[in-house]
């Protein structure tokens, strides 16, 4: 009974933050302004059906599946050197790697144009020693370096924790029956990693597959997400309806794909780690 | 213990209590840099009355704030197509002219104008055009068509503004068709000749242009004739130049909205950016035309700038004008403009 009354701040911060506003989004979504009141409608979402905001929606998940990728990639051996490694700079590494997620998240971004841009850093350089530009900006290949860079972090910390807590033992005792280091991984670190891998990717997934500041900025318009036209819907053309109709449909495709994830989450607990890789 | 507690809480009241500020407040807002920097601390120190500012990118965007949000604001400066839908959407409070005594600054051919026709809403604050800002070392020839905007030569050299008015108006005027065009042919033709542009397009911008184009980023934008003026100052390769086909002349004028918390004191706001010597240094440091001769008299030669103060007569200029219901035709275009992007 104590233990309930606890939990009353978190019940009341979540009727108030989580569900009221996502109530008022899919009352706009199902709803339609006909000059004289609010009325029952669906008109929202057969406007969805234009293939158009499929092509759009694909594209903002590929964007978001290939950077997830990119981070997980670059993110495991990261996390795994940091976390085997004996060296006194560990924590001075670790703090390195937090250090820029302190600054604002659009100045760092920003920062990237100045950096990349035709009269940006990389491409004096590249003029200085007589190398021909390169145009680095507004197209895919920027908006997946920008939404690797500022979620990257997301994706080391949680795999560098759970690999903390591996205890060395079960390596030697992995060795110990033979196994040499390409199996010890594969058989024993990897698997016990993958809890860590999963919260990574549903921390660097789902931000990437709804931003629209980085598609904008370093995608210069060009190449416009599934967030960019929400974003739109809201601020410029000032239809809140269709705006949330195509909120409610990522946040449901999201959802599905997040219960994949738990799923395999709890699987790779309760089972024995091995189970994905055999 | 109990004695810290204390002189914490004193430190904090004290803390508080300085900041507390009992001036008269107005709240204006703005587009984004569109006005000098000096100017607001002279008011403040003039009037003893502290100014919020806030600043908004287009027209849209501010009317989508002020529409839904509960935030009220007691001076704005929209343009001419967003005053009238301002206007008759309610949204805007008489202004009592008698209380702006320097009114009589405006030049009469700014005054009365047909997005408010008897000028009871609004009073100029400055007034444009749109046209193509083109670096000379960077095109084969100076451009004189919108035309270059789809030239392919130009490709990933051309920044485009993000702005629906602006960027749906000159591509109807390239085609031949009026800024303020209903017909859906006319509208089905300019939005596929944006989404055939995309590809050309370096992006899409609205105030980061100004550096873009000072910095040598691209050879060609589209802009508003006081950007225009701005980047002259800093890079003299750039040109501007309003093309042969026609284009927008716009006004933006000060408004207080009807929900406003402090007439008297936006009246006042108004009234000082009236002020010839005010309105000089503003417009000087902005770029953008005065609607004021006595300010352009005191601004020397930025007073005479052919890309401020063109010959209007010379060029095939039109106004937008507010399309109201139809307002959604363009939404529903410009979503489909920008998403199909790239496609």
């Amino acid at each position: 009974m104590k233990r309930n009354a606890c939990l009353i701040p978190l019940y009341v911060w979540t009727a108030v933050f989580v569900l009221f506003p996502l109530a008022i989004v899919v009352y706009f979504a199902f709803t339609r302004d006909t000059g004289n009141g609010v009325a029952l409608s669906f008109e929202s979402f057969t406007r969805l059906s234009d293939p158009m905001y499929l092509g759009v929606i694909l594209k903002s998940f590929k964007i978001a599946i290939i950077s997830t990728l990119i981070c997980i990639f670059v993110g495991y051996p990261v996390a795994y050197i940091l976390a085997r490694s004996k060296s006194k700079m560990k924590l001075v590494i670790v703090i390195l790697m937090l250090l820029p997620m302190w600054m604002n998240f659009l100045l760092r971004t920003y920062s990237w144009l100045s950096i990349l841009e035709n009269t940006g850093l990389v491409n004096t350089l590249l003029a200085a020693v007589g190398l021909p530009k390169i145009r680095f900006l507004y197209n895919e290949g920027a908006v997946i370096l920008g939404t690797v860079y500022n979620y990257l972090p997301f994706m080391i910390m949680p795999i560098y924790i759970t690999l903390l807590k591996l205890d060395e033992s079960h390596l030697e005792a992995a060795a110990d029956l033979g196994a040499n280091p390409v199996q010890a991984f594969l058989r024993v670190t990897l698997p016990f990693s993958v809890p860590g891998i999963l919260s990574g990717v549903s921390m660097v997934f789902v931000p990437s597959v709804t931003t629209f500041v980085i598609s904008q900025l370093m995608g210069g318009g060009k190449v416009p997400l599934i967030g960019d036209v929400i974003e739109q819907q809201y601020r410029v053309v000032n239809d809140w309806h269709f705006g949330s109709a195509l909120s409610v449909v990522i946040m449901v495709i999201v959802l599905v794909f997040m219960y994949f994830i738990n799923r395999g989450d709890v699987e790779s607990n309760n089972g024995n780690g091995g189970r994905l890789l055999r | 213990m109990k004695k810290l507690i204390v002189i914490m809480c004193a430190a904090f009241v004290l803390l508080f209590s300085s900041c507390k500020d009992d001036r008269e407040t107005v709240k204006v807002y703005n587009w984004g840099d569109y006005i000098a920097p000096g100017v607001i601390d002279k008011f403040e120190e003039e009037t003893g009355m502290r100014v919020i500012y806030e600043m908004f990118e287009t027209n849209e965007d501010m009317y989508t704030k002020i529409k839904n949000s509960n935030n009220s604001y007691d001076v704005i400066i929209p343009s001419d197509y967003m005053i009238e839908r301002m206007i008759a959407e309610d949204m805007l409070a008489e202004i009592d002219m008698s209380a702006i005594t320097n009114y009589a600054n405006i030049d009469e051919e700014y005054k009365k104008l047909s997005f408010d026709p008897e000028n009871k809403f609004s009073v100029p604050y400055t007034w444009g055009t749109v046209g193509i800002l083109y670096n000379k070392t960077m095109v084969s020839e100076a451009p004189d068509s919108w035309g270059a905007l789809w030239d392919e030569q130009y490709k990933n050299n051309i920044i485009m503004m993000n702005s629906q008015r602006d960027a749906i108006g000159i591509t109807l005027k390239y085609l031949g068709y009026s800024l303020n065009e209903l017909n859906p042919k006319a509208l089905g033709a300019a939005k596929q000749k944006l989404i055939d542009q995309s590809p050309l397009v370096l992006t899409w911008v609205v105030d980061e242009v100004k550096d873009k184009m000072i910095g040598g980023e691209a050879a060609l934008a589209l802009v508003y004739a006081g950007d225009a003026v701005y980047c002259k100052g800093y890079n003299e390769d750039l040109e501007y130049v309003i093309p042969k086909e026609g284009s927008n002349i716009f006004f933006d004028s000060m408004c207080i909205p009807a929900n406003c918390e402090n007439k008297s004191g936006a009246e006042k706001f108004i009234n000082f950016m009236c002020r010839e010597d005010i309105a000089a240094e503003n417009a000087e440091y902005i770029g953008y035309s005065s609607p004021s001769t006595p300010a352009r008299e005191l601004m020397g030669d930025a007073g005479k700038d052919p890309t401020a103060y063109p010959d209007i007569k010379k060029y095939n200029l039109e106004i937008f004008s507010s399309l109201g219901d139809k307002t959604k035709i363009y939404d529903e275009l410009w979503t489909e403009i920008k998403t199909s992007m790239g496609m």
